[in-house]
């Protein structure tokens, strides 16, 4: 087996059987379901106890619009004034009275209904009656100045235009919010694999010279051999316990639901599935399919594929250059902004610019630019991106990814001459000279 | 066995290197000698490939040194460690392995060197659990493992104790005398005198001597002899021994009660006549040519050198 191989292997092994790898990767979704389950669990818990309200309606025109629901229900009292009412109420230790008056005028209503309770009632259950009584108090309002109420609801109507792209394909809002979902979700899962697994590597490439066995490693191998045989470990390792955490949320959140009957959404793999499921309970489920139908399939997967791997890759490197060039882990802290920084403003473009202008300079320009290219084309792709474009932008990622990778084996040789010493950004250039 | 032809090296405005030359003879033990930061370690660097030279080239057997001869080359670094988290015997084959042997090579020979060391028993322990001197011994299999031509060891009984460095030594004068080239750099006068036939000194990065240890003893012999003579009167022979030969006086361990001194050999004179010119004080009971220890042409080069510059 060549070098590459070997320290892959033992990259990958090392990092799976770590003791604190293997409780992270079976308690996060432990925790996860259950923090879920509990909060479902606990609101249930909440709205279980029921709500009676009484209502004593003098004016005549509401009483009979209350219907029992859920949580609440409605009693009509009749014939009796307010503080017989009141008391009723509270000797039944209901949860409230509803009071409205005889009045002249509708209008006046408006400050004349009283809701008496023990303390200050729900938000929720107030919405509701006052949503009921409002709907009402408007039709009668209508009626009185001599308008017909359902006629001037007919009045009221929506305006969807219609989307259609120059090549007579069919577009809507709801596709462009459905690539939206795609290239979003894209980004954010790398996002997340970066932020996660790219310490991980920095950490790993630190591992040899806090261990001291670096010039001895380091007299065998090739710096930038080890350096890849570690962003490859290291990722294979990040991404079986990846999978076993989508497993586990999946069973562990299909058993919670069955146990609570209720639906744990599963937080992985949003786009495809909650689209999927939004399809199902939907009033346009067709439609929907027709959009995900519609985006260009076979290019999006072959380049989120792409996109994904080199741009983790690209940052993965970046992290090992960090790694490469400190001692120990504090000392990191330094470059961890460069990092981060277009990573976020990578977000920022795809989530404000390119939704706005999916083809304008600055998306265009940002989906060149190695940093950014991998969430700024992916979310610019379900939009249509010539193929030329893609395939400079894939390769200007992987070129920047074998250069960084170069340029960290370079610090990584000289690092090594340098025990206990912070470098800084001057003498990191200096030392590609040596 | 191994050539370097003026190889200088330096970082930024440092020079830890200038037009260093060595020769290192075929199983030899060649003792790189030198005070701290004398360039010993960036020398080593350069032999291991972990560092290129600015100029200068290094020969392994005639041949310019190239990537693949890092299986003929067999390095303890000073500053060594191993995975701590890593099982010891999973460990010794992964390093073997770097070093381009099989698996099944490596745990024949895993297995032949822990035996021999008796330390089998720790094959499933994490190095964590090792101490200091235990994890060295496990460095120091790792480094003969693949059974290099050329053993370079930096420091390498430092954090053993004595018996175990005696262990090791043997270990080591074994490995020459089954071929190996040893080349090893260290502060520990004792050792060279024990071990080393070549040495190269290194002062300020450059040498300042090299060659075999014995010529390099002959050449710095001195005229001057160790004298203790038991005499009747004491005070008649210092006075003539200050007056004839200047002489200065010393003190040694000795079971007698005697004038101790330094003599120096007058130019015309052979020993022998100093010696019969000696014993009309008294009776002669020390007569040693001083030779200066390893440490002492140390110390002496590096402050000639030092003086010089």
């Amino acid at each position: 087996m060549n070098h590459l191989g070997l320290i892959l292997v033992r990259e990958y092994l090392n990092k799976i059987r770590n003791k604190s790898f293997i409780i992270m990767t079976f308690m996060s979704p432990l925790l996860m379901v259950g923090v879920i389950g509990l909060v479902t669990y606990l609101s249930g818990l909440n709205n279980d106890n029921e709500r009676h309200i009484k209502i004593l309606d003098e004016s005549g025109y509401f009483g009979h619009l209350f219907e029992d629901q859920d949580q609440i229900t409605f009693e009509l009292l009749q014939a009796m004034d307010l503080d017989q009412a009141k008391g009723i109420t509270q000797a039944a230790q209901d949860y409230g009275l509803l009071y409205i008056p005889k009045v002249n005028e509708i209008s006046d209503l408006s400050r004349e209904i009283y809701f008496f309770s023990e303390d200050s009632p729900s938000l929720g259950v107030m919405t509701q009656i006052e949503r009921i009584v409002q709907r009402q108090a408007n039709a009668l309002a209508i009626n009185q100045a001599g308008m017909d109420a359902q006629a001037i609801r007919n009045l009221y109507f929506e305006v969807r235009p219609q989307l259609e792209t120059f090549k007579g394909q069919e577009t809507s809002k709801l596709g462009s919010g459905l690539k939206l979902i795609f290239g979003g979700a894209a980004g954010y899962l790398l996002f997340m694999f970066i932020i996660i697994y790219g310490n991980m590597i920095m950490r790993s490439v630190i591992e040899e010279k806090t261990s001291r066995i670096i010039e001895v490693i380091i007299s065998s191998v090739k710096p930038a051999e080890l350096l890849l045989g570690k962003i490859f470990g290291t990722t294979l390792a990040g991404i079986t316990q990846f999978a076993i955490w989508v497993i586990l949320v999946g069973v562990l959140g299909t058993v919670m639901s069955q146990v609570l009957g209720v639906e744990v959404p599963s937080g992985t793999d949003v786009a495809v599935q909650q689209s999927a499921a939004l399809a199902q309970s939907n009033e346009l489920p067709a439609q929907i399919l027709t959009e995900i139908f519609q985006l260009p399939m076979t290019n999006l997967v072959v380049m989120f594929f792409l996109f994904f791997i080199g741009g983790y890759l690209l940052y993965a490197s970046l992290y090992a250059a960090i790694g490469a060039a400190v001692d120990s882990e504090t000392d990191t802290q330094q470059f961890m902004i460069p990092i981060i920084m277009p990573l976020i403003i990578a977000v920022y473009v795809g989530v404000f610019t390119v939704i706005e202008d999916p083809h304008g300079t600055v998306s265009q320009v940002f989906s060149f630019i190695p940093l950014t290219s991998p969430v700024v084309m992916l979310m610019r792709i379900p939009f249509g991106v010539p193929l030329w474009e893609q395939i400079v932008s894939v390769v200007l990622l992987f070129t920047t990814f074998i250069i960084t990778v170069w340029f960290a084996a370079k610090i990584y040789r000289v690092g090594i001459l340098m025990y206990g010493k912070k470098p800084s950004y001057k003498e990191l250039l200096k030392w590609l000279k040596y | 066995m191994l050539e370097a032809h003026s190889i200088s090296k330096s970082f930024g405005s440092f020079k830890a290197l200038q037009e260093v030359s060595l020769v290192v003879p075929k199983q030899s033990v060649f003792g790189l000698l030198g005070p701290n930061g004398a360039g010993k370690t960036t020398l080593i660097r350069i032999i291991n490939q972990i560092t290129m030279p600015d100029s200068g080239h290094v020969l392994l057997d005639g041949v310019p040194l190239k990537p693949d001869h890092i299986r003929f080359i067999g390095y303890l670094p000073e500053e060594r460690g191993l995975y701590k988290s890593m099982k010891v015997g999973e460990q010794a084959i992964y390093l073997a392995q770097l070093k381009g042997l099989s698996k099944s090579d490596a745990k024949a020979q895993i297995k032949y060197w822990f035996d021999r060391l008796e330390i089998g028993h720790w094959w499933d322990k994490k190095v964590q659990e090792l101490s200091k001197g235990m994890a060295q011994k496990i460095q120091f299999v790792v480094t003969v493992l693949h059974r290099p031509k050329l053993l370079i060891f930096d420091e390498p009984f430092s954090g053993f104790d004595p018996i175990n460095a005696q262990l090791i030594r043997e270990e080591i004068m074994n490995l020459r005398d089954q071929g190996a080239t040893v080349i090893f750099s260290t502060h520990r006068m004792e050792s060279v005198e024990e071990m080393c036939d070549h040495i190269a000194l290194m002062n300020k990065s450059k040498k300042i001597l090299d060659g075999n240890l014995l010529d390099i003893k002959r050449a710095y012999q001195s005229k001057i002899f160790r004298v203790g003579i038991k005499s009747e009167d004491k005070a008649l022979a210092w006075q003539t021994l200050e007056d004839s030969f200047g002489a200065t006086p010393m003190v040694f361990k000795s079971i007698h009660d005697e004038v101790q001194c330094h003599v120096h050999l007058p130019d015309q004179m052979t020993p022998n006549d100093l010696f019969m010119q000696l014993s009309q004080l008294g009776q002669i009971n020390h007569f040693v040519q001083e030779v200066p220890t390893a440490n002492d042409i140390f110390i002496q080069s590096i402050h000639q050198n030092e003086a010089s510059l």
